[in-house]
């Protein structure tokens, strides 16, 4: 089982702190890979906060590659991160050309664009990348989004990051999701590796999601470009709450009772009773079939912890105003939010939803049961 | 047969016959009792003549011999008669001294069922043991990061819907604007297939009614059965009990002005309504009750003169084409109860099925597809049809499922799978199987007949007599002498034990499976089976 830590703070923090609770948390994880997810960033990034970042490991042929192709489409660098490595990785990290973290001004034929138009663009630009890379082995890509900036690699999250050099001002973030990866696959795939993102919206998950394969289907048939990949059981996670939001106009407190509807006695004890039936019964191809334990972010960076049905994966989210965190254990709150009031610690049960708003002040616990808020 | 016997080429002696009568004189009582219960008649009382020597032992006299007589049984030989090895005789005889065996010779009686011209009729299913479902094996099974479900002891939420479901776009949309949204029904994934009133007796009918008001109102569990092409029975109609029931209607109408003239009086809506176009015993014939078993109570319920053979048209004649037939047909049966009730068509399984899916899927009243396969069973049809007509179910089933991913309207019109379902005995796993490869829930028939009332029809062609109305168990007889035999409360008892082992059955499968939260339709990577292009035909991994 992997293991999960996520943290959102009101002054930006270094990712070692995430990386740290994950080492904490080592005895659930196998050293086998991390993911590191950044947003609401600070920084250098700060100051363009609208530009898109391109997240993502490079050869040197790759690099070029990318190169010629981001010109052709107007595209031109705003700021970059070099990254420089040691000749030799630690044991278990492969050699790589380049990682990159870059911010691109937009092309100016982009300017009269709509806000969707431009996801919609950033998007295909990431998976005709992806595409690219998978054809010649020289190029992974993790994202192409404004304020985002997503790593993965194989490894112990700790001594990947130390190789790195992660610990550094323009890294610093107001969000971090991180995962320490418990391998299950035999050939290693960055893709499978959490946190996974698509058009604001961002997951990571432990556990196993055995009702995958419908669901995936279901979502591939969405018309939406960004429903693709599948390499892990958990990315529908990700775009089923993209879904939740933007497809259907929904709140985070609805996206349970998409994946885990409530049982029909208590749909009929509940306020919302007539929306919730009629949800249950037209995301049927979304419900989960657990055990997971759902960690997500939102665009307003909102951060959310979610639990299955029944077989819950352990969770906590805890901290204090200005900070707060979400661990698969305890352990992790504790490495980095030692000073908090632990009485007020609360891991989510299988009716709850805990959030953390972009405000970060409390905590706030969302029953299914309770009411839905209706938006005016 | 005498020196001077006449032989006809339809002369037939007990070797060339399928079943053959095993009778010991040692163990008959002669209490006449297998002869008076068989259903064909075969059994004839025998009096034979046998010459019995007779030896002095004390050598007085020269041995003689002397004719003697003795009673015992004669099975007959005209294919009128033939036996069809339903083993009634077996089951009354006090002493075993009887019993019906498969010849060990090939047919001979085949060549001869056309007397008259007519060639064979008959009920049962195809004659044809064992398929695919049986070699289909569940083996995603949750080992690792996932350990297994609890069979016992989880909560499990295994109910289907029936009923056009829209989009989640949709129905968002028609729900904030108070738009027609289309009634859904959350049932049982097993519905007892269409049986009707008139191909089972009124004995039978009663057990499954009593049987599924108990499996809702006691256990809670949302069963649903299809009345077939019969009609209803007017008090059921104004019942509370109507609501687990489907209603079917069939190129023939039978029944149907009674329940349309029923609708003002009904205290509820029926659970649906479906429309047969196609039957998997078989396919492109119209429903068949032949005269025999068409008695008062069957004329007055489904509207006809008693005593005649009632052959439903193959087609709706109402209309010129079947898309016709169906948009018009659906739209009519909607209205007839305030678009409360979901209608569906019913085809049996055919390489078209394709077409009359996508034309579904353009008809936003469409509330379901049900494709009987060519494994289904039925009370009367024509030999041919049955052995030879139809498709395979699990196929079929498939590239449906496997169309409506494409069209992105895969939870949006529900597929519900038969023919051949529990053909074997393994009802449960041939249900999960069919559930897996996309059905939405699974109807089946012949499994309840076995199961439930003990039906003794095989695919060996043992008995299959369903359509002259001389069932020996009462199911399908409208002769009270006969149907007598078949107490309803005891039908009733066995459709629980049926539907309550099932329900363990089908949790012993998904549990394992890591699924609990929905029924898996479409769970194909759970699938496997040890033929590669069965394996590659259904999408389903080949596992050796």
């Amino acid at each position: 089982m992997c293991r999960l830590f996520a943290v959102t703070s009101e002054t930006p923090i270094s990712p070692m702190v995430a990386l740290e609770a994950l080492d904490v948390m080592r005895e659930g994880h196998d050293g086998s890979g991390v993911g590191i997810l950044l947003r609401d960033l600070g920084g250098p990034f700060e100051a363009i906060k609208g530009a898109p970042i391109l997240s993502g490991i490079f050869t040197e042929a790759g690099l070029k590659r990318l190169d010629n192709y981001m010109m052709e489409l107007g595209f031109s660098t705003k700021y970059k991160i070099s990254i420089k490595i040691p000749k030799t990785p630690p044991p278990g990290v492969p050699k790589r050309d380049v990682y990159l973290i870059r911010a691109y001004e937009y092309p100016e034929t982009w300017e009269d664009l709509s806000w969707d138009a431009i996801h919609d663009r950033l998007t295909n630009i990431r998976l005709e990348l992806a595409a690219m890379g998978r054809e010649k082995e020289d190029m992974i890509v993790f994202s192409f989004w404004p304020d985002i900036i997503m790593l993965k690699e194989i490894g112990d999250p700790l001594t990947v990051a130390r190789y790195l050099g992660l610990d550094r001002d323009e890294l610093k973030a107001r969000v971090i999701m991180a995962q320490g990866r418990q391998n299950t696959n035999y050939a290693i795939n960055l893709y499978a590796c959490h946190p996974f993102f698509v058009g604001g919206y961002s997951t990571m998950t432990n556990g196993e999601n055995t009702a995958f394969f419908p669901i995936k289907e279901f979502l591939m048939s969405r018309g939406v470009a960004g429903y693709t990949g599948f390499q892990s059981d958990s990315e529908v996670f990700t775009h089923i709450l993209h879904y939740t939001f933007e497809r259907m106009g929904l709140s985070v407190e609805a996206y349970k009772h998409i994946i885990t509807p409530l049982s029909d006695g208590d749909i009929a004890a509940h306020p919302d009773a007539a929306l919730l039936k009629n949800l249950k019964q037209s995301c049927r191809r979304l419900i989960i079939d657990g055990p997971n334990c759902v960690i997500g972010c939102l665009p307003d960076h909102s951060l959310f912890m979610a639990q299955d049905r029944k077989k819950l994966r352990p969770g906590v989210v805890g901290g204090r105003p200005g900070m707060y965190a979400f661990s698969s254990e305890i352990c992790g709150l504790d490495t980095v939010i030692p000073d908090r009031d632990k009485s007020k610690d609360f891991q989510p049960m299988y009716l709850d939803t805990a959030i953390v708003g972009p405000d970060r002040k409390e905590v706030q616990i969302c029953r299914q049961t309770d009411a839905l808020p209706h938006p005016h | 047969m005498p020196a001077n016997g006449r032989i006809t080429p339809s002369t037939l002696s007990l070797k060339d016959l399928p079943w053959q009568i095993a009778w010991s004189r040692e163990k008959c009582t002669l209490c006449g009792r297998c002869a008076a219960v068989c259903p064909m008649r075969t059994l004839e009382l025998g009096v034979f003549r046998k010459r019995v020597v007779d030896v002095d032992l004390s050598a007085q006299q020269a041995a003689s011999s002397t004719m003697a007589v003795y009673h015992g049984i004669r099975q007959q030989t005209n294919p009128a008669n033939a036996c069809v090895g339903c083993g009634m005789c077996s089951m009354v005889c006090p002493n075993d001294a009887i019993s019906p065996l498969h010849s060990d010779e090939a047919d001979k009686l085949i060549y001869h069922v056309n007397q008259g011209g007519a060639p064979r009729r008959r009920g049962g299913r195809r004659n044809m043991p064992g398929g695919l479902l049986d070699r289909i094996k569940f083996i995603r099974i949750s080992m690792l990061t996932d350990p297994a479900l609890d069979a016992g002891r989880h909560e499990f939420e295994l109910r289907t819907l029936l009923g056009r479901v829209l989009s989640p776009e949709e129905n968002l949309a028609h729900l904030k604007e108070n738009g027609w949204i289309p009634p859904v029904r959350d049932i049982y994934p097993l519905i007892i297939g269409g049986m009707s009133f008139g191909a089972l007796s009124p004995t039978m009918w009663e057990g499954l009614q009593m049987g599924v008001a108990y499996l809702n109102e006691e256990l809670k569990m949302p069963v649903r059965m299809c009345t077939g092409e019969g009609g209803c029975p007017p008090r059921l109609l104004r019942s509370r009990f109507l609501q687990y029931v489907i209603l079917q209607i069939a190129s023939g109408y039978f029944g149907w002005d009674e329940i349309v003239h029923a609708i003002a009086e009904m205290k509820v809506d029926p659970c649906a309504v479906e429309i047969k176009y196609g039957q998997g015993a078989k396919p492109g014939d119209g429903g068949l009750l032949m005269w025999y078993k068409v008695n008062k109570l069957i004329a007055a319920i489904r509207g006809v003169p008693t005593g005649v053979s009632l052959p439903s048209p193959p087609t709706h004649q109402t209309q010129y084409s079947i898309e016709e037939a169906v948009a018009k047909m659906i739209q009519s049966m909607y209205m007839a109860w305030g678009f409360r009730v979901p209608v569906y068509p019913k085809i049996s399984a055919s390489s078209t099925a394709l077409a009359v899916l996508n034309n579904l899927t353009r008809n936003n009243y469409a509330a379901g597809l049900a494709i009987d396969g060519e494994d289904g069973g039925t009370g009367a049809a024509y030999n041919v049809s049955m052995n030879t007509m139809g498709h395979p179910i699990a196929s079929n089933i498939r590239d449906c499922y496997l169309n409506l991913v494409k069209l992105g309207k895969q939870n949006e019109i529900p597929l519900f799978a038969g023919g051949g379902v529990g053909k074997t005995g393994n009802l449960a796993a041939n249900a999960a199987a069919l559930i897996m490869l996309g059905a939405s829930g699974v109807q089946t028939g012949k499994y309840i007949m076995q199961a439930a009332a003990g039906c003794l029809g095989s695919e060996t062609d043992r008995c299959n007599i369903c359509n002259i109305g001389q069932c020996p168990k009462g199911i399908t007889s409208q002769d009270p002498r006969l149907y007598r035999r078949l107490d309803p409360e005891d039908v009733a008892q066995r459709i629980v034990d049926v539907f309550v082992s099932f329900d363990i059955e089908l949790k012993k499968i998904v549990a394992p499976l890591g699924r609990s939260t929905s029924l898996p339709i479409g769970m194909s990577d759970a699938l496997g089976i040890d033929d590669p292009a069965a394996a590659e035909r259904l999408d389903i991994k080949y596992v050796v």
